[in-house]
């Protein structure tokens, strides 16, 4: 460690000029800013998702168990499973989309790739995630929808989980797609000029030398991809719909979590009333979820990390 | 000589017809036949209110998005004569307008029913003071794609066993008979919405409605969850149908006296016929633009409330209207 080195350390003590200290405090204060927005926002939102557990007409029991989400009607019921599950489905069909896809892209862009090819393959990887959500949503809504989902399954609704899956697949190909890249590069050239030099194939080389060296990596961006998925509202809200039961037919309309927030609170919702409070209680879930996730792909990327020297 | 003088008048006149005519026909843009209404208006009839010009500022309007296509017309009218005056029409729900109108957020309130008791204390604690008025009659449609061609009439006892709370009908067949096995889809307005109540009141009652269906706030995602699913039903102001006829059929509604589509509004006999207002605060009074606005709206009422596919009042009705918009806004 740099710190630890006695040259290091008398050098740094005769720098104390007072524009030193001013740039230093300027960019301690931006990396703690970070963590303090953070801390600010799970504070809020427990704060809320309190007083929501609070209410006599809520129970834990009830958000776990009941089958329906409709805060705002008559005899509300809180179902969370209702939107855990709508979420979680959308993902899955996302991911069994971008997994492949976004995995053999960067495979094929890392190992087969020349550089001329790649020179123009990456970019346009790139594009594809720079295009807003919004634009996602509406071409799940009309062109995903009339032309796959419901060509090939009849009855299908027009507003489907299908459809979102689809275009939220689509979305998070890039990011699987690069960090998957990013950790097939990073393995020594030793590994890969070895392999073939000992007479692997390219392909097997591919698969059963680099597939395997970058696992940990690859691993994590499958990770942070299902979070991505699970956190995405745009696409969901336009082209899933918002039908509040519990449902398990993909050709229907879904409810995610995050489009139920994006839904209450168009109504303007009064501050402190239960189907408010019900949105942090909806934050704090949809924030544990994601939490979760992004924990496990820091852990999958530190045991499973292969240290070449 | 005479003769050809009396031709040229005639081919003038017919061409000044044609052009008339085709603005009439024009049903995209019922603003610019306004436009000419009003003009001839302040040219040649001087006792009406001539339309002020050369104002600017502020006019934020919000509430239900059943009454905002007659505001917004009126306001996109407003705007040409007033380029400097900037209006804002929201769509957060009659019950969301109120939430934001009461606390003197919003200067003008659209509503597609009468304010509620608990809306006039939550004013009253805010101190805002004001005007109800209506501007037009809405016949609440009842839409089923255009593919469907069993539903073209329901009496109000079947819309009820559909919508009514913990309603178990989910096939079409299970509303009558003789209707084909198709799964019913079912869309309709939020919870904040004045559609919603209107609606709830005249065919579910105390029960409430079920919530189990696709809720929007906004009218265009029912217009393409109704027109895009075989069994897809769902309820929405008469605007939102008279401009999507294309894809969707109104059922007609039977309420004991036979089927009736919802264009018997405009001889009053369609069930679900309902009043549509705009609530204007008093904070308005010392805001010139916002009062002309008004005057403005009354002025464009007329061509605008059918043009966008309402049913306009009766001219006493309008009368009193105005009327009462005049005495509050002097008094």
């Amino acid at each position: 460690m740099i710190e630890n080195n006695k040259l290091y350390q008398d050098l740094t003590k005769t720098y104390t000029r007072p524009v030193e200290k001013i740039v230093k405090f300027f960019i301690t204060s931006a990396a703690f800013a970070a963590i303090l927005i953070s801390i600010s926002i799970v504070f809020t939102l427990l704060t809320e998702a309190i007083n929501f557990f609070q209410d006599p007409a809520v129970t834990f029991k009830e958000y776990f168990t009941a089958t329906r989400w409709t805060p705002t009607f008559k005899n509300p019921e809180y179902g969370v499973m209702v939107l855990i599950s709508s979420t979680l489905y959308i993902a899955t069909i996302a991911c069994l989309i971008s997994f492949p896809l976004g995995l053999f892209s960067a495979i094929y862009l890392s190992e087969f790739a020349s550089k001329r090819t790649r020179k123009v393959i990456k970019p346009v990887l790139e594009i594809l995630a720079g295009v807003p959500t919004v634009v996602f949503g509406y071409f799940a809504l009309n062109w995903i929808t009339p032309n796959i989902v419901q060509r090939f399954l009849p009855g299908s609704g027009v507003f489907n989980a299908l459809s979102a899956g689809i275009a939220v697949g689509i979305m998070i190909i890039p990011t699987i797609a690069s960090i998957s890249d990013d950790a097939l590069k990073a393995v020594p050239n030793s590994l890969r000029f070895g392999s073939l030099a000992l007479g692997s194939t390219r392909r097997i080389t591919a698969i059963k030398i680099m597939l395997p060296a970058a696992l940990s990596g690859i691993i994590a961006s499958f990770i942070l991809g299902f979070s991505r998925a699970i956190g995405e509202t745009m696409i969901v809200t336009i082209a899933g719909g918002q039908y509040p039961e519990l449902n398990l037919d993909p050709r229907r309309a879904m409810y995610t979590i995050t489009s139920s927030i994006v839904n209450v609170s168009l109504g303007d919702t009064p501050h402190g009333t239960t189907p408010y409070n019900a949105l942090f209680a909806l934050g704090i879930t949809l924030f544990i979820m994601t939490f979760v996730l992004n924990l496990a792909s820091d852990y999958v990327a530190r045991k499973y990390r292969k240290e070449y020297e | 000589m005479n003769r050809s003088k009396s031709k040229f008048w005639s081919l003038l006149l017919i061409m000044v017809l044609i052009v008339a005519a085709c603005g009439g026909s024009d049903e995209e843009s019922p603003e610019a036949s306004v436009e000419v209404e009003n003009a001839e208006e302040s040219t040649t009839n001087t006792t009406q209110a001539e339309v002020e010009t050369g104002l600017s500022g502020e006019i934020l309007i919000d509430g239900s998005s059943t009454v905002f296509p007659i505001t917004q017309a009126v306001a996109e009218e407003f705007t040409i004569v007033n380029p400097d005056v900037n209006i804002s029409v929201g769509v957060s729900g009659t019950g969301g307008g109120f939430k934001k109108f009461c606390p003197g957020e919003t200067m003008i309130s659209n509503a597609s029913r009468a304010i509620k008791d608990k809306e006039v204390a939550l004013c009253e604690e805010n101190n805002t003071k004001y005007l109800e008025v209506q501007v037009g009659i809405d016949a609440l449609s009842v839409v089923v794609p255009s593919s469907n061609d069993w539903a073209t009439c329901l009496t109000v006892e079947e819309l009820t066993s559909i919508w009514v709370a913990g309603s178990s009908v989910s096939n079409w067949n299970q509303v009558r008979s003789t209707f084909p096995d198709v799964e019913i889809d079912l869309y309709g307005p939020g919870t904040d919405s004045g559609t919603f109540d209107f609606f709830n009141e005249e065919i579910t009652g105390e029960e409430g409605s079920r919530s189990d269906y696709t809720a929007s706030e906004d009218d265009n995602v029912l217009v393409n969850g109704v027109s895009g699913s075989p069994g897809g039903l769902g309820y929405f102001g008469l605007a939102y149908y008279e401009e999507n006829k294309d894809v969707l059929n109104a059922v007609q509604v039977d309420d004991g006296n036979g089927c009736q589509p919802p264009e018997a509004a405009f001889q009053g006999n369609y069930y679900l016929a309902r009043p549509l207002y705009i609530y204007i605060a008093e904070s308005v009074k010392e805001k010139v633009e916002v009062k002309a606005f008004v005057d403005f709206y009354f002025l464009a009422l007329d061509e605008i409330v059918p043009a966008v596919g309402y049913v306009p009042m009766l001219s006493d009705q309008k009368q009193a209207a105005l009327d009462a918009w005049k005495a509050f806004s002097q008094g």
